[in-house]
């Protein structure tokens, strides 16, 4: 095994975990603000369907990561609708959610089924151009995987650092205390909702536009509830998202990385490792203490009177 | 994810609702549900009420078509059992798209295996097989809530993902037929449902009825239903009064995926007749909507199951008239659902 496709494993781990990168956080701000959103699936599926549409109609990537931004701040609306406004049970309202976006994803992606787009521009980070060409070939990356990190590092420091961000927390563990200290829940949860789906947009964008750059129905092949998974595995923390995301990436990587040097290891075993070390993790933390879960997540709040 | 509100509220507030001006608030929604989708079907280009009457006469007005709709709702009536009567304990069973994966896996291993038995053996034991991988799937959710250690709803969430690719491994390595890497040979006639009239109508229907019959007759009728409807009530006051009710939380979870296993077994053994990857888009999680939407009511989830099995075999229809893509189907329902969610107050029942 050389250096070369150790490299080339970990650049490949990286463009795959981009879009799990931002959907995750994406779940932990909505989760945040008391609300579960278990239609991200839908969500992400809508996304990636109207970036792909709109890249190949402009023939402008970054529009269509913006078009696939709103599509997915729009699709969380129609959730906050049912459950922040109609007070509509979560888990069924988000269910929901995940059967209207398969139907409306397919129905924006069939005339696109097969077609090629220019994706995402790869920059080559400044520093790195003194590399061998063949080297710098494996860190060319796009702009939604620079802005990654950085975008962790704001919601981070939006959630437990402003005036918004504690309204929200405040939200998301009793919207009648936040209430009373002159709070509105609902907007909050709204505005928590938007910023998710606009996110989760961004995951999906990457996903179709950048990473696979073609569309196909259920192209997201769980990721959606992948993300949902990793938000627990967090504890609801935008920073150990990244973690979340590099554990789930780092699999995909060890994956080919086995496969590169030979070791015969079915792919199938690999992918669930994900999921068996997040609920190792749970059962660890189960034993110890009470996990971070926001105390009112999943509960309809009926208004204080 | 709290559990102080229950999902399902009691055993008869489905025919209490059903019973208080039902037919205004449903046709109401109907109506609603029709326009929604119609101005999607306008705007894709076909004429809505075409299509409509093209549904209608197929899934209603034609034998054929209502024996297609009879075939759809049978894994819904089995799947939304299979959340229901864990619902009874306030247990949230979210993980029947994974039982259901199991379940298959188990039933098809039975089929490979044993491909020589005759059909009155092979097919009992595939049951079995596929309710044991089930129970055997929803049991570690079951035993770590029941433990008190993590929240059913998370752990059978992650293990949906796991098992899709378990029922992968399985066939990509080692089931596959020799045309095929994703799917299974056609199981042998012995391992085949028998089907009903020439349809695609499966035994599996009937079981389906006598389970829901079954379960009502339990919840009502026996001390077991009522030991349940206490736990569900107060789950101290129940332990206090010597209920056993974390064996409670563990069994009638794993019944609940032995209950999904074998909607598992019917679907590779009637629908399909072999195993294929990724089979399941979906069937678990129509379920769980099944069983909220009907307040995990037998009767409730029949007709729930059926009216959704309506639109179900209708969408197929329109997806081949109007040359609309399959998942089109979803939209119409997910309008469906919107729609009982979201319904205005003056549709709701009054509180009581």
């Amino acid at each position: 095994m050389t250096l070369l496709s150790v490299l080339g494993v970990i650049s490949s781990a990286i463009f795959s975990g981009t879009s799990l990168l931002y959907t995750t956080l994406g779940e932990v701000i909505t989760e945040r603000s008391g609300i579960v959103n278990l239609g991200l699936e839908g969500v992400l599926l809508v996304s990636a369907s109207t970036g792909f549409a709109v890249t190949s109609l402009t023939g402008n990537p970054y529009l269509g990561v913006l078009a696939a931004a709103l599509a997915g701040g729009l699709m969380n609306m129609v959730l906050g609708y049912l459950v922040v406004t109609r007070n509509g049970n979560q888990l069924a309202s988000g269910l929901a959610l995940m059967f209207f976006g398969f139907g409306l994803s397919a129905l924006i992606g069939k005339p696109y089924v097969g077609s090629r787009i220019k994706g995402l521009p790869r920059i080559l980070l400044p520093g790195l151009s003194d590399l061998p060409r063949l080297y710098a070939s494996l860190f060319k990356f796009d702009t939604l995987i620079y802005l990654a990190i950085p975008t962790a590092i704001l919601l981070w420091w939006l959630l437990f650092r402003t005036r918004w961000g504690l309204g929200l927390r405040a939200v998301g563990e009793s919207a009648d205390t936040a209430f009373a200290s002159g709070r509105n829940p609902r907007l909050i949860r709204y505005q928590a909702l938007f910023v998710g789906g606009l996110l989760a947009g961004l995951g999906a964008a990457h996903l179709s536009i950048a990473y696979a750059m073609n569309w196909t129905e259920y192209m997201t092949a769980g990721r959606g509830f992948i993300a949902v998974a990793l938000v627990i595995f967090s504890k609801w923390h935008p920073l150990r998202a990244i973690v979340g995301a590099l554990l789930f990436s780092g699999a995909v990587a060890f994956q080919l990385l086995l496969q590169s040097s030979g070791v015969r290891i079915s792919p199938f075993i690999l992918d669930t490792i994900p999921y068996l070390l997040t609920l190792l993790v749970l059962i660890v933390w189960g034993g110890t203490r009470k996990h971070a879960a926001p105390a009112s997540l999943g509960r309809v709040y009926h208004g204080t009177e | 994810m709290s559990r102080t509100a229950p999902i399902h509220p009691r055993f008869s507030v489905f025919w209490q609702r059903f019973l208080n001006g039902v037919i205004l608030r449903y046709t109401l929604m109907v109506l609603l549900v029709l326009l929604l989708f119609g101005a999607i079907l306008l705007i894709s280009g076909r004429n809505p009420l075409q299509s409509y009457k093209d549904m209608l006469a197929f899934t209603l007005g034609s034998a054929y078509g209502f024996s297609e709709v009879l075939v759809a709702m049978t894994p819904m009536l089995i799947t939304a059992l299979a959340v229901a009567l864990p619902s009874r304990l306030i247990l949230i069973n979210v993980g029947v798209e994974g039982q259901l994966y199991m379940g298959a896996c188990f039933a098809t291993w039975g089929a490979l295996t044993f491909r020589d038995l005759p059909a009155w053996c092979l097919l009992p034991l595939m049951a079995l097989l596929g309710m044991a991988g089930g129970a055997l799937w929803a049991f570690i959710p079951g035993y770590l809530r029941a433990l008190g250690i993590v929240n059913e709803t998370i752990t059978t969430l992650l293990l949906n993902s796991v098992a899709p690719k378990i029922v992968s491994f399985f066939i990509f390595g080692f089931w596959h037929s020799p045309m095929d890497t994703d799917k299974t040979a056609n199981f042998v006639p012995a391992a085949r449902l028998p089907t009903f009239f020439g349809t695609r109508v499966d035994l599996s229907l009937v079981i389906a009825l006598v389970l829901l019959a079954l379960f009502w007759w339990v919840m009502r009728y026996t001390r077991w239903g009522l030991e349940m409807r206490a736990i569900g009530g107060n789950p101290q006051a129940a332990r206090r009064n010597g209920i056993p009710v974390s064996a409670y939380l563990v069994v009638i979870m794993c019944i609940g995926g032995a209950i999904a296993g074998l909607a598992g077994m019917a679907q590779v053994s009637g629908y399909y007749g072999l195993l294929l990857a990724n089979f399941s888009r979906g069937t678990g999680y129509m379920g769980f909507l099944i069983s909220w939407l009907s307040f995990g009511d037998p009767l409730g989830i029949l007709l729930t199951s059926f009216v959704v099995a309506i639109i179900f075999t209708g969408g197929n229809l329109l997806q081949l008239t109007q040359g609309l893509p399959f998942a089109v189907i979803n939209i119409l329902l997910a309008f469906t659902l919107f729609v009982v969610l979201a319904r205005p107050t003056f549709l709701k029942e009054k509180a009581s």
